[in-house]
């Protein structure tokens, strides 16, 4: 029954597109689609799902650019001399870091940095049920924390809107990705990915290989020229029979502060193990009062520390990126990732709700009869499905504006407000890969409103918190 | 084969089930270990001994995929040598002992879970999530309960 009411809300059904001839009750899709296809967060994946990149990779092409191009310039134009003149090591100690510079970067920029799968409608239902113990009738997100004690100390535990769940320790949940990182240390634009548990080891070996390679090319270079001065006539003329080495000068000079002040700072952190989200916010730092509040991850010895953040057991990946989506799933995936083919909708309230509950404000679109509860209806109520199967083919854009224009239209504004504390501020598409979400999402803000979103139809309990 | 077949099922049906969530344990850091507390709505359904049996196995499994130990460091290591190219080629410790933790599940499974109609969920297939709440709802029909550990075990019982 479900996946029938799948079937009658698919947006491909209703779109006319040559996927719509598709016979309602068949449950497949046209292929096996992968779990990335789906992926709530915002990154980009190749290789089909092996690599997974941010969204917004930043200034990525530059880094290897920079790195490519200095190398590139000191194998082709100071190595010859120095070769010459000093020792063939010299290109082969080059060579050797950065071929490592290279992988490391790579690896950090394409490792998946520790990301932690959202929670599941009944995880999440669950949560909420726990958490909105109050049952009052207005429903403002309280701060969810949950304090906990780790190795005799307490540490809190922010629930994350987005994700959908409790934070676990040293997790924290990045806006530019938007996906809760665990260990998440920062978002690093130069690799274009967070740096987080799983890849912060290639990250540390990226700067100090960095460290390594420019301190090397900085060194090889000013030998180069001191050389060619004496040998030559005089430091100009040196430059000027070798001015890819000025460039390589320039760019080492002022990326070398930099990197090395970088690879200290992180050296730091290792042996302290601590991240740099830690350090920023001073989690653990004297200054919160008269308190002892140390670091509880630490083990006290540093090359502990070490081992643990550099040569720990490397945990596999969360979030299953090459795995097949179930077939009832694939078709709300499906409609994800319809979605997610119109331009970036700007973050909205409105979009929040349009994007997640689409096949709700297609029925609110056609239905004079709306309760007034905006997105909030089940999706699954049967009523309200069958007023879907008949809605006539629209396009997401045009959803879009029409959520905001029915929120504008409806009298009734508190049902919205009620739904944008929860979780959405960040996540628009993503939610319709769980269309079982609108559901719990909506049972938990108010015992009206769950009362109400159940008189709309009497699907089945799936994703509702049990009214008990 | 019949019982991985009806685990099959099982799972399949899981999604409508009832479940139940176990937490995640961190009075030790980070690492992952679940709480042994035995839920209330499996009172009726299985041995609490058996039951804290398995999450403790579990648990000791977890600790030693985490450990820090010889093996570990010298995968670390070897790992940096070759630009990480190893990994390539081999399987990290932490993976192995996942595939560990996913035959006993399936042993326990078998063994204990299927016959009393629950169901354990590989962890892994719910991404070793983390603070999943203790929820068991029931499913349209009444007749299924589940039980997830930190989102890891899906106990799903049929007829139950």
């Amino acid at each position: 029954m479900k996946n029938c009411e799948y079937q009658q809300i698919d947006p491909r059904a209703l779109s006319a597109s040559p996927l719509s001839a598709q016979n309602p009750a068949e449950k497949k899709v046209q292929r096996p689609r992968r779990k990335w296809e789906a992926f709530p967060g915002k990154n980009r994946f190749f290789c089909d799902g092996r690599l997974i990149l941010a969204r917004q990779n930043g200034v990525l092409p530059l880094t290897l650019g920079l790195i490519v191009v200095t190398s590139g310039l000191f194998f082709a134009f100071d190595c010859p001399f120095l070769v010459q003149h000093l020792t063939v090591c010299i290109p082969m100690i080059g060579g050797v870091l950065f071929l490592f510079v290279v992988a490391s970067l790579l690896r950090t920029s394409f490792t998946d940095p520790g990301i932690l799968p959202r929670a599941t409608a009944d995880e999440a239902a669950d949560i909420e049920r726990q958490i909105d113990t109050s049952g009052s009738s207005t429903y403002r997100p309280p701060p969810r924390t949950k304090e906990i004690l780790i190795n005799q100390q307490v540490v809190k535990l922010k629930y994350c809107f987005t994700c959908k769940m409790f934070r676990p320790p040293r997790t924290s949940h990045c806006s530019l990705c938007d996906n809760c990182v665990e260990r998440f240390d920062h978002h690093c634009p130069w690799v274009g990915n967070c740096v987080g548990k799983r890849n912060y080891r290639y990250f540390y070996s990226f700067i100090i290989s960095l460290s390594f390679l420019t301190s090397f090319i900085f060194g090889c270079v000013i030998t180069h020229i001191t050389l060619r001065s004496q040998a030559g006539k005089g430091i100009v003329q040196a430059i000027q029979e070798s001015p890819a080495s000025v460039v390589e000068l320039v760019i080492c000079f002022f990326s070398i502060w930099s990197i090395l002040g970088l690879s200290g700072f992180h050296t730091y952190l290792v042996a302290s193990n601590l991240t740099t989200n830690e350090d920023i916010k001073g989690s653990w730092s004297g200054k919160r009062g008269a308190e002892e509040s140390g670091n509880p991850y630490t083990y006290s010895n540093i090359i502990t520390n070490c081992c643990v953040t550099l040569c720990g057991p490397m945990p596999p990946s969360l979030i299953d990126r090459r795995g097949f989506l179930p077939p009832d799933e694939a078709i709300p995936a499906a409609a994800a990732s319809e979605m997610e083919l119109p331009p970036f909708t700007p973050k909205s309230d409105a979009n929040m709700c349009t994007q997640s509950t689409k096949d709700v404000l297609e029925r609110m679109l056609h239905s004079s009869d709306f309760h007034g509860l905006c997105p909030s209806g089940n999706p699954k109520t049967s009523p309200l499905v069958q007023e879907v199967s008949s809605a006539p083919a629209t396009a997401e854009p045009y959803l879009s504006s029409g959520c905001s224009r029915q929120l504008a239209r409806q009298a009734v504004v508190d049902p919205c407000p009620l739904l944008s504390p929860v979780a959405f501020s960040k996540s628009n598409r993503r939610d319709s890969l769980h269309s079982i979400n609108p559901a719990f999402r909506l049972a938990s803000p108010s015992p009206t409103l769950s009362r109400s979103a159940l008189v709309l139809g009497d699907g089945p309990d799936i994703g509702f918190i049990p009214q008990h | 084969m019949a019982e991985t077949h009806s685990l099959q099922d099982m799972r399949q049906q899981a999604a409508v089930a009832a479940k139940v969530f176990i937490q995640r344990d961190y009075s030790n850091g980070t690492m992952c270990q679940f709480q042994t507390k035995f839920p209330s709505e499996l009172e009726t359904k299985i041995d609490k001994q058996q039951f804290e049996e398995t999450i403790r196995t579990l648990n000791n499994l977890y600790t030693e995929a985490e450990k820090l130990g010889s093996q570990s460091f010298v995968e670390g290591c070897l790992a940096c040598l070759t630009a990480y190219a190893v990994f390539l080629c081999m399987e990290t410790h932490y993976e192995k002992v996942l595939k560990r933790i996913s035959k006993y599940i399936q042993e326990q499974n078998d063994k204990i879970y299927a016959p009393r109609g629950l169901l354990l969920t590989d962890p892994i297939e719910r991404g070793l999530r983390v603070p999943s709440c203790m929820s068991l709802w029931l499913s349209r029909k009444g007749r299924t309960a589940g039980l997830d550990i930190g989102g890891f075990f899906t106990v799903t019982s049929d007829g139950g």
